[in-house]
């Protein structure tokens, strides 16, 4: 088996497309084809193995000396004089805290000046998760694989370490979201952990009664919710603030949990999109459902 | 601000809010709901395209309460809006035109989720036609990255889709890497990344010698990976059978939309960050207009030799990708001009021709293979008008829009002058020569008396296929024979874009 798929591999593309092709795609068509099939070669050029080896290596060397020229050329690191210490990080610096109320000035970066840029990233993780259940979701009638076997049932280390630990991780989690305008943290970093720590409930408590914790529809329930939310309140917030309308969001007092404007709310979206994505991109890889 | 100056806010924010929402809808909810977005924002985009036109100009539209250059920014001029306009028009009658198939190639459960890639990457679409920031521009790449890999690999049950889409992956990966890496060179070389103050910053690096090697990276960098998006040759590997397995909504959309996506955010780089004076400085122009040469060749050279119908007409986008760089790469207003126009008629007609080809594959008993769809013009005549339509286009039969298309690109390459007119010139009519070996084969196949006819009844096309079909068929005819307003919509966009 392992050098039938090697041969295919050496063939290159042409050939590993024949062989899914025939593994998995079309059932050979029973009628005779309208007309028998013309014989005819294919001609294409082929460039020996090792030439093209040696091409490639040459072409990446090339590359990576212009890259490297290029880096030396570049302004000098920490340089004062550097054209990025402009009038925008100026004022980042400077007005950041008062316009948008948040003590961790990158949160106000990304969640505030740049609040489009951020709901583009945090769709970025969305759409990732949307492909993943196009393609590896279990549709009805498709034979669930059968890997229970191979799971860590009843361990007794992993599930005692869990149940100490899980609980820590989701607490950091929430408070490295909660606290993301007011120390270093936010969404994304908040929303990892929160990731991580629901993947390792999993895998101590098995899937079945994560299965009813959090569930597909849930889990659905869940991103669109937060996605929905932060879309619609960018969306009140870019349109007053492009035609110089009043806005109820004001900046607050900085320092205190409830200020900053929309940043904190915007931060538990953005975390909950990101747990949720690492959740599920984990449990459909490994089962195919949440 | 009047309230129409918003459009471009809504079209970007409309499909992007209602992407989230479309997952945990129905399956056919969700399809209605997606058209539903699109055809709202076609109508805003044709409206911005008359305000425009009466009220003239070009405006910014500031995307949060702080305005740019510490936030975002859109910008919306006459081409913005008529590109806007033709992105949601076409996402349209091709979700319209794939509909039916799409049910029979998804399954239920996963129809809502093909529903929000549409949506995603109709929004990345229009954030990718307004946007007036580079870092916008990556993050949305991005999103039509993904989409696109989805919109591959949606069709289920085909191993083929799924060799196509790590393909296609694995070659778009490497662009958006290469993208980012010519954006944080730039940042890192002009502290900006707003295209207004990047283009002033651009001027003074290329008269200071010191910085020609990074300045060239970074065009070098920015050209090669959006080329490597759009599919110039020789990186166009993944093209064929990224085109010719996925769904039909899929083909059209990847083909005649994502891919004109990244052409308009190259045009944008070159026309607003990188002057041309700048490109031609760096020897860039050059090297473009080569490459699309190259494309135009090799692209027909190779759909003469597909024995499928979806394959050649995938390798067809090939070469129309090649005559498209082969205009940035002219010298002189007109090459640009020409290619915004070509992308217009290309993404009207290759949208076509892949829903026709589906069309008469169906009506064929499912046989992709050329030798196999003799006579299928006759077993369904609307797609096989359509097909026929389309392909006589690409060739540059007056009365379409490819004809207009090539018109343009002659009268750009003789403005251009120089050794350029020669070859582009020869290249053209070489090419021209390549495409009525593929096309009209392909025309006269399909309307000519099959050997034995088929046993079974061809199906009737959906009404909703049938539909799209046509109207596209009108927009094409109506490229070919009303050419003169869109190219003045182009002129006074390109005006306004620098």
């Amino acid at each position: 088996m392992k050098g039938a798929n090697n041969r295919w591999l050496e063939q290159g593309d042409d050939a590993l497309d024949r062989l899914i092709a025939e593994r998995i795609d079309s059932p050979v068509p029973e009628t005779p084809a309208p007309r028998p099939p013309r014989k005819r070669r294919v001609r294409t050029v082929h460039i020996p193995h090792a030439l093209y080896l040696a091409l490639a290596l040459l072409l990446c060397l090339g590359i990576i000396g212009a890259l490297m020229q290029t880096t030396a050329r570049l302004p000098s690191f920490g340089n004062p004089d550097n054209p990025t210490n402009n009038e925008v990080s100026r004022r980042y610096l400077e007005q950041g805290l008062e316009e948008t109320g948040a003590v961790n000035l990158v949160a106000g970066m990304i969640l505030d000046y740049r609040a489009f840029d951020t709901l583009g990233e945090s769709n970025v993780l969305f759409v990732a998760i949307c492909a993943v259940i196009i393609l590896l979701r279990l549709q009805q009638g498709e034979a669930r694989p059968d890997d229970t076997a191979w799971e860590p049932r009843h361990d007794l280390i992993l599930r005692t370490v869990g149940r100490l630990v899980v609980p820590l991780v989701l607490v950091f989690g929430i408070y490295v979201i909660l606290n993301g305008h007011l120390s270093p943290g936010g969404g994304f970093s908040g929303g990892a952990v929160i990731g991580a720590g629901l993947i390792l409930c999993r895998l101590a408590e098995g899937g079945e009664r994560m299965g009813k914790v959090l569930s597909f529809r849930t889990f659905r329930a869940l991103s669109t919710g937060a996605l929905s939310f932060y879309a619609l309140s960018k969306a009140y917030s870019f349109f007053t603030g492009a035609n110089r309308l009043p806005s109820v969001i004001t900046p607050g007092v900085p320092g205190r949990i409830f200020s900053a404007g929309l940043i904190p709310y915007l931060n538990i979206a953005v975390g909950l999109v990101v747990a949720c994505t690492m959740y599920a991109l984990f449990t459909l890889f490994r089962k195919g459902d949440l | 601000m009047p309230l129409w100056q918003s459009i471009p806010f809504a079209s970007v924010m409309l499909p992007l809010a209602g992407a989230a929402v479309t997952a945990a809808l129905p399956p056919r909810a969700s399809r209605r709901w997606a058209g539903a977005l699109m055809a709202v924002v076609w109508g805003l985009s044709v409206g911005l395209i008359v305000c425009l036109l009466t009220g003239g100009g070009s405006f910014t539209y500031p995307m949060g309460h702080l305005g740019a250059p510490w936030g975002n920014e859109l910008r919306a001029g006459p081409l913005e809006a008529l590109l806007a306009s033709l992105f949601s028009g076409v996402m349209l009658l091709s979700l319209l035109g794939g509909a039916d198939k799409l049910r029979e190639d998804l399954t239920p459960g996963r129809q809502p989720f093909y529903s929000v890639l549409l949506l995603l990457t109709l929004a990345a679409l229009m954030a990718q036609v307004y946007t007036n920031d580079l870092f916008t521009a990556y993050v949305f790449v991005e999103i039509i990255t993904l989409c696109g890999c989805g919109l591959i690999a949606a069709r289920s049950g085909t191993g083929k889709s799924l060799s196509a889409a790590a393909r296609y992956m694995v070659m778009n990966l490497i662009a958006s890497a290469l993208f980012l890496l010519g954006v944080i060179l730039l940042y890192d070389l002009t502290g900006h990344l707003l295209m207004d103050p990047l283009r002033g910053a651009v001027q003074v690096l290329a008269a200071d010698p010191a910085r020609e090697l990074p300045l060239t990276m970074v065009v070098a960098l920015l050209c090669v990976s959006l080329a490597i998006k759009g599919a110039l040759w020789p990186f166009h590997t993944w093209v064929p059978d990224a085109y010719s397995t996925a769904t039909p909504t899929g083909a059209a959309v990847l083909s005649s939309l994502v891919c004109k996506a990244y052409l308009i955010l190259l045009l944008k780089v070159l026309t607003r960050v990188i002057t041309p004076e700048v490109l031609a400085a760096v020897q860039a122009d050059q090297v473009l207009f080569l490459l699309g040469i190259a494309g135009m060749l090799m692209g027909s050279l190779h759909a003469i030799h597909q024995r499928e119908l979806r394959r050649m007409i995938a390798w067809s986008s090939v070469a129309q990708v090649g005559y498209i760089f082969m205009g940035f790469g002219l010298r002189g207003g007109l090459g640009m001009g020409a290619s915004v126009f070509h992308m217009v008629s290309h993404a009207v007609c290759k949208s076509m021709l892949f829903l026709a080809a589906d069309a008469l594959i169906r009506a064929s008993e499912g046989h992709e293979a050329l030798r196999n769809l003799r006579g299928a013009g006759h077993r369904a005549p609307l797609a096989g008008v359509c097909l026929s339509a389309g392909l006589l286009s690409l060739v540059g039969i007056p009365l379409l829009g490819g004809f207009v298309s090539k018109l343009n690109f002659v009268q750009a390459a003789i403005a251009a002058g120089g050794i350029r007119e020669p070859i582009a010139l020869a290249a053209l009519a070489v090419s021209t020569l390549l495409h009525i070996f593929y096309c009209v084969r392909a025309v006269l196949l399909i309307w000519s008396q099959p050997e034995q006819p088929l046993t079974a009844p061809a199906p009737r096309i959906p009404w909703r296929a049938g539909l799209a079909l046509g109207a596209l068929l009108v927009l094409n005819l109506a490229l070919g024979c009303l050419a003169p307003p869109v190219w003045t919509v182009i002129q006074s966009g390109l005006a306004v874009i620098g």
